[in-house]
């Protein structure tokens, strides 16, 4: 066949054989990756999704850290057993400023895309001690180091580096980093600026410690946050429909 | 394919390296996944540090079987091949082998020490913090270089098949490093060296994560696995590759359906159903090319089929073949989406990967180094072949433990989160599902335990072989049937 005689000019000649490669690579990621930057319903229009808080991105930074996506995912599907056991299923614009997103491949554990909201601070705190403590089949490891005090001096700037890659922060919310980060893990008070600048975003003292701000305080804000920006009892349906 | 015997110098300082750190590299690999593995029948066993945690550890185990077990057995057998096939000594000899063979352990100790002190970029099998990425791509330019100025050097005028895959998994896996690891890195803003994000985020980045990490598999772990089985197979057998016109068609189909099938990671998520049909119906067609290179491999033996029996080294290859096989059709058989709703974020997947991992990559490495440690250290044959067999049976049955348990665990689980009462109330909690693993976890470790031991003795055998020792039972004219 003379498609086979004409393969001898790519197989004795190493450009054409590399050029003849890359077209063929290339394809399939210029139709399945490209198109899901242009086209408007990849990300469904919903309210209530707002960057994280100083104190959740530190948070989210150490969930990053500690591999959590490793046995954790954060992607709940669309099957009644999905969304009975861990909520309504997720949208990807509950992620849109997740850098680097964590859907996760693997339940080791469960998933934690709704985890927010379901057991108090204190539950989270015991719980990542030593999770045996309080569910004694668990498997998880233990985090004792996250008590030790939270690094505040790099969160601006990587709020600074989030901005670049896509994060609506203002430059208010850049300036103000490490004071909003401070006051969300130690002031109760509903109208603190952080709260302002981070509508619903949860105040407090996390790890049952106030003096200090640890890294166990950064990273149950976060855990305390996932999945709860979107309210569902007014999500319309044709907003998600795509 | 070039006789060895004509006169060409070839650089076989820098193979010898590469063999040398692959098998190093190998038995801490899979050291580091059978302890990840007790972790998790035990998790006393993460104690309770912050370096020695799974979430911090299977990364470890993750990069240093795929990229430095693997990354190395490809950078020996791939500089090997396309030295002998082409009949030309490596381009940028012993200065440019060494240099990629230095940079390359290194990066592999720094970028494992980088994992276990938590820094990462949170991307599976793409962990390594931007400036590694910047050092790798070095390395990966300067493999290139070596490798395709080896090629134009060539007194042969084929490029022989072997190297089409060799030559793809180099480009492809240097468009998927690049694409996947664009990233801002904080310093830039005042931050740490150690951090930076990645330009995409949510959908856009779980897309190209999973373009990256299928294609990791595809390019890395299939295409130059398979370069090495046009090698290898036909070298030890002794017979030519089965079909000339097969080797074009799939090497073709490959490596352009690869690069579609990175979705069926992403099956019922926040992945637009356009992108999950997508990757879905070329993951399905995948099937088609890859037993094509199954076949090609299997048929090779047409009239040596005997040596199965006889050479326990062609068992190993055969074999991987046949673990090639059978996972190739497991892989889009779980990519169906009903099938996917099942399997996905089960053990199942993790079976999967490693009866591809076991029985295919590392057996196909097994069988390659058993031909290439006698060789190189000019050695008739490696030192026992009867430990060979001893190495072929441990491992099997260690993998056949492995996914058997995964297998059951998989399913298992999976139809636990999904089963209901006669109340209509969701039947198990999520702790429940995980107990019900637990014997399974165990068995899967005792699996892992066993392909560790058969890895031990092949140490050993090459430990022998390079020394010049000959197994006595090797030496006896009654016992070498074999040869």
């Amino acid at each position: 066949m003379s498609i086979f005689k004409h393969h001898a000019k790519l197989e004795t000649n190493v450009f054409f054989l590399a050029v003849g490669i890359l077209l063929t690579v290339i394809v399939g990621g210029l139709v399945e990756v490209v198109p899901l930057f242009t086209i408007e319903s990849t990300i469904e229009k919903v309210e209530g999704v707002r960057p994280y808080s100083p104190l959740e991105q530190a948070g989210r930074d150490i969930y990053v850290r500690e591999g959590c996506y490793n046995c954790h995912s954060q992607m709940v599907r669309p099957f009644k057993d999905e969304v009975e056991r861990y909520g309504h299923y997720s949208l990807a614009a509950e992620s849109k400023y997740d850098h680097p997103f964590q859907w996760g491949s693997k339940r080791t554990g469960p998933d934690l895309a709704r985890v927010g909201g379901k057991y108090t601070d204190d539950w989270h705190t015991r719980h990542l001690i030593n999770p045996r403590d309080v569910v004694p089949e668990s498997i998880m490891p233990g985090y004792r180091h996250l008590l030790r005090p939270l690094d505040t001096s790099t969160i601006q700037a990587n709020l600074q580096t989030l901005a670049v890659v896509g994060v609506p922060y203002t430059a208010d919310q850049i300036k103000n980093a490490k004071a909003d980060l401070v006051e969300q893990a130690s002031s109760d008070s509903a109208d603190a600026a952080v709260a302002a600048r981070y509508p619903k975003a949860k105040m407090g003292d996390f790890d049952g410690n106030p003096k200090v701000v640890s890294e166990m305080d950064a990273l149950v804000a976060y855990l305390q946050v996932l999945g709860t920006m979107v309210d569902f009892t007014t999500v319309k349906p044709e907003s998600i429909r795509r | 394919m070039s006789s060895n015997t004509d006169a060409t110098r070839y650089c076989e300082d820098v193979v010898k390296k590469f063999v040398l750190a692959a098998i190093f590299w190998g038995v801490v690999g899979f050291l580091a996944g059978d302890f990840i593995a007790w972790q998790l029948a035990f998790p006393a066993l993460n104690l309770d540090l912050e370096w020695t945690s799974f979430g911090r550890l299977r990364p470890v185990h993750t990069s240093a079987v795929i990229f430095a077990f693997g990354g190395n057995i490809l950078f020996s057998t791939s500089l090997y091949v396309v030295q002998r096939t082409s009949r030309a000594e490596l381009f940028g000899g012993r200065g440019l082998g060494n240099f990629i063979f230095w940079n390359f352990q290194a990066l592999i100790v720094v970028a494992a020490l980088t994992y276990v002190l938590g820094f990462t970029s949170g991307q599976e099998y793409a962990e390594p913090e931007w400036w590694i990425d910047l050092w790798l791509t070095v390395i990966w330019v300067a493999y290139l270089i070596a490798f395709a100025g080896t090629i134009m050097k060539r007194k042969e005028p084929h490029i022989y098949v072997a190297n089409w895959f060799f030559f793809s998994m180099i480009l492809t896996v240097a468009m998927l490093h690049l694409g996947n690891n664009l990233a801002v890195p904080a310093a830039l803003f005042g931050g740490s060296l150690m951090k930076s994000y990645n330009v995409f985020g949510g959908v856009q980045n779980a897309m190209t994560q999973w373009w990256y990490g299928h294609n990791a598999v595809g390019f890395f772990l299939t295409a130059g696995f398979l370069a090495m089985m046009y090698y290898f197979v036909p070298k030890r057998a002794e017979r030519p590759v089965y079909s000339y016109r097969l080797s074009i068609v799939h090497f073709w189909a490959l490596i352009f359906l690869y690069i579609w099938a990175g979705p069926h990671h992403l099956h019922y998520t926040a992945l637009p159903d356009w992108a999950q049909t997508l990757g879905m119906t070329f993951s399905i067609m995948l099937w088609m090319p890859s037993w094509g290179g199954m076949i090609n491999g299997l048929m090779t033996l047409s009239g040596a089929w005997d040596k199965l029996r006889t050479d326990p080294v062609m068992r190993f290859l055969v074999t991987s073949v046949a673990f090639y096989g059978m996972s190739t059709f497991e892989g889009p058989m779980m990519s169906i989406k009903a099938v996917n709703s099942l399997s996905h974020y089960t053990d199942w997947t993790v079976g999967h990967v490693h009866s591809g991992a076991l029985g295919w990559v590392a057996f196909v490495t097994f069988g390659s180094l058993y031909y290439l440690v006698p060789k190189l250290w000019g050695r008739k044959e490696v030192y026992s072949l009867k430990l060979v067999g001893t190495h072929f049976w441990v491992a099997t049955i260690g993998v056949v433990l492995y996914i058997t348990a995964m297998w059951i665990s998989g399913i298992m689980q999976g139809l636990m989160w999904r089963a209901y009462d006669s109340m209509g109330f969701l039947q198990y909690s999520f702790i429940e599902t995980v107990e019900a693993m637990h014997p399974y976890y165990v068995i899967r470790a005792l699996g892992g335990l066993l392909f560790v031991l058969g890895a031990l003795v092949m140490v050993y055998n090459f430990v022998k072989t390079i020394k010049g020792d000959v197994a006595e039972e090797s030496l006896a004219p009654a016992a070498s049937g074999a040869r």
